[in-house]
């Protein structure tokens, strides 16, 4: 559990993406783990920077859709052979070619839902509360046209004063100091 | 054909009558975007819609138009659940009537909403972006009102759950070899997961919008709506990631549902529907229909809110080119139909088709050759009247009122006169039958002006992936970095 008092991290301001991307790479080059970009719209090149390249987005969903495939499709077998046979036309009760198409429509809802809910629970959302929101400059532009560095204060390397210094050597527009 | 035809003519000369701020002079196509646009002029032009306090006039004008016919649903279905659906024109043998022509109608509509989400994300089609999202928003309120119908035509609607399998005292399951029951479970899945899509989609610029509202009230909700985006690069990654995922989940999702409704009819023994065109005939009438919706609603926006350096000719050009393109495979369909009246050799099918095109009520049909075949697939191939935003907008509604007369020719023409002529009948809707219809346009335009109010109606974050600030520069020395992307 991180402290919730004190320095979350530095956060500095840059005009473009590539001011940012550059920065980035920069920093991780450095040694910096504990950082995060800020961008207004996805910037993979950002992302790349601070070394997350992949997620496990893909894998929930995966998973997701195999569980609604298998309930639904179960569901139906139980149903028809077991539960409630009934005579249609004489076919027989385990019509699996009629099967499919709920348990088609079941595998795209539930793999569509864990990978929505999925990405949100990986991403810690929804949380309405973060430190960042108390920089002053950050919500006037994380969301509209400006880009973010963050090295946050639980990084080994982190100092106030020296790490402050550092983020002026890479050329962004403001650095601030953000509080829980 | 060449790719320079698909091109405008010398788009620097004079006489170029389409020449003008909006074509590239690099390329000859039309920009996607107007010129000057920035991430701020972007996001102050969408965020303003809806961050003001000022409604216009004509906002009001619209809502009380859509509004009424919201009410006229209300007083139709309240009638309907205590008389019955015998106050509806159906009957034998025309026992399905407006009800299913409109669900097949609105949830068609639908389709185009997803395709231009999901499957034109998947071809990498940039130029979605700018309409993509209210797109979506038409998707869900025409389910909303798809969805109603199966609904209010079972008779009994509160016992409506009963189309769910759930262990009931009554030991009763539902029968998993009926098309009727695959629906349930494909409009369901279509309905939750357009939800969800265009709720994921949203985030982001809920996020935008809580950042720059000055209302207390509105920071709240669109605070509360945004779950705390705040644009981390973990974050966005994983969002591409789910986004590009949901797109490759609803595409086939998309494509299912109209073939699971098409099953509706297919999988009857009867003339006229009991046909193996009708999956793909149906998908592509879906689309054909959706796209013609999107140009009814993006023209009066675009000219309402003054978005036309985001919904540009562009925009309005590939949506003429994508009816066209499913115009013509509509087109195959009748053909087809018309080719296997003859080939299949049965009289059943002969005596269907002849009785379609000739028989009492054969102007339906050639409504529908008139309005979906005769009008837009002679004119569209014209990059001028493409262009031309009057007539692209009265194709839109040609196409629409063919695409219900398609419906109404699928399910009234092939039921009216079936094998036994004693049993002969017509169908004449009742003045109920109308005023649901009339009532559901009205429910759609109202939400959807609800929708334009009140949430960002074009996707910000994906607009601004898409402008020139947005490239990422060459790794050159930090001191010249702003020179590099500018």
């Amino acid at each position: 559990m991180p402290p919730r008092e004190g320095t979350y991290g530095l956060l500095a301001e840059f005009d473009t993406p590539s001011d940012l991307v550059r920065a980035a790479v920069k920093a991780r080059q450095d040694g910096w783990r504990r950082m995060d970009c800020y961008t207004p719209y996805p910037v993979e090149e950002a992302a790349e920077a601070i070394g997350f390249h992949r997620n496990k987005v893909p894998l929930v969903t995966l998973i997701g859709g195999l569980m609604g495939l298998a309930a639904m499709f179960s569901l139906e077998t139980w149903i028809s052979v077991l539960a409630y046979p009934l005579n249609i036309a004489g076919r027989p009760t385990y019509s699996w070619p009629a099967f499919i198409i709920p348990a088609y429509e079941w595998t795209i809802l539930w793999a569509g839902l864990s990978a929505a809910f999925g990405m949100l629970a990986l991403n810690g959302l929804p949380s309405l509360y973060h430190p960042l929101f108390n920089a002053p400059n950050f919500r006037n532009g994380a969301t509209t046209d400006k880009f973010f560095l963050c090295l946050e204060a639980l990084d080994p390397k982190f100092n106030l004063v020296e790490t402050r210094a550092y983020l002026g050597t890479l050329d962004p527009v403001s650095v601030v100091e953000v509080e829980y | 054909m060449a790719p320079t035809d698909l091109k405008p003519k010398n788009p620097s000369s004079p006489t170029n009558p389409i020449r003008g701020a909006g074509v590239d002079p690099a390329t000859g196509e039309f920009r996607v975007l107007g010129l000057g646009q920035t991430f701020l002029s972007v996001t102050q032009k969408i965020a303003g819609i809806v961050l003001t306090p000022e409604t216009p006039l004509g906002w009001f004008a619209l809502f009380s138009v859509g509004g009424a016919g919201a009410t006229v649903l209300l007083v139709a279905i309240t009638w309907l659940f205590l008389k019955g659906t015998g106050i509806w024109a159906v009957t034998q043998p025309v026992a399905w009537g407006f009800a299913i022509i409109n669900f097949v109608w609105w949830i068609g509509i639908g389709h185009a909403g997803t395709l231009i989400s999901a499957i034109l994300l998947l071809f990498k089609q940039g130029w979605r972006n700018s309409i993509n999202r209210f797109a979506e928003a038409m998707t869900i309120f025409a389910v909303v009102c798809a969805g109603m119908f199966p609904l209010i035509h079972v008779g009994r609607p509160w016992l409506g759950y009963w189309l769910l399998p759930y262990p009931s005292t009554m030991n009763v399951w539902p029968q998993f070899r009926s098309p009727l029951l695959w629906d349930v479970f494909a409009v369901s899945t279509y309905a939750t997961i357009s939800v969800v899509f265009w709720y994921i989609g949203m985030v982001p610029d809920f996020g935008t919008f809580r950042d720059r509202a000055h209302n207390r009230f509105a920071q709240y909700f669109y605070g509360l709506l945004s779950l705390g985006w705040r644009g981390s690069s973990r974050h966005w990654m994983r969002y591409e990631t789910a986004s590009l995922l949901l797109s490759g989940l609803a595409t086939p999702l998309v494509l299912s549902v109209h073939t699971v409704i098409s099953f509706d009819f297919a999988v009857a023994v009867l003339p006229g529907w009991h046909t193996t065109i009708f999956p793909p005939y149906f998908v592509a009438g879906a689309i054909y229909s959706g796209f013609a919706m999107v140009l009814t609603l993006a023209i009066p926006l675009r000219k309402f809110y003054h978005l036309e350096g985001l919904v540009t000719e562009r925009h309005i050009d590939n949506m003429g080119k994508v009816m066209l393109a499913t115009g013509f495979i509509v087109a195959y369909g009748y053909g087809m139909e018309a080719f296997m009246a003859w080939y299949s050799a049965s009289h059943w099918e002969a005596f269907m088709f002849w009785n379609r095109v000739f028989g009492p009520m054969g102007w339906s049909y050639w409504v529908l050759i008139t309005c979906n075949l005769a009008i837009p697939l002679t004119t569209l191939w014209s990059r001028k009247l493409r262009t031309s935003i009057p007539f692209m907008f009265f194709i839109s509604i040609v196409v629409n009122t063919g695409m219900w007369f398609e419906r109404f020719v699928i399910v009234v023409t092939s039921l009216y006169r079936d094998f036994l002529p004693s049993s002969w009948g017509t169908y004449r809707a009742t003045k109920w039958d109308y005023m649901i219809y009339v009532g559901t346009l009205g429910l759609f335009t109202a939400l959807f002006l609800l929708f334009v109010r009140f949430l960002p109606m074009i996707p910000m974050n994906e607009i601004r992936m898409m402008l020139p600030g947005a490239k990422i520069g060459p790794k050159a020395p930090p001191k010249n970095a702003a020179e590099v992307v500018n």
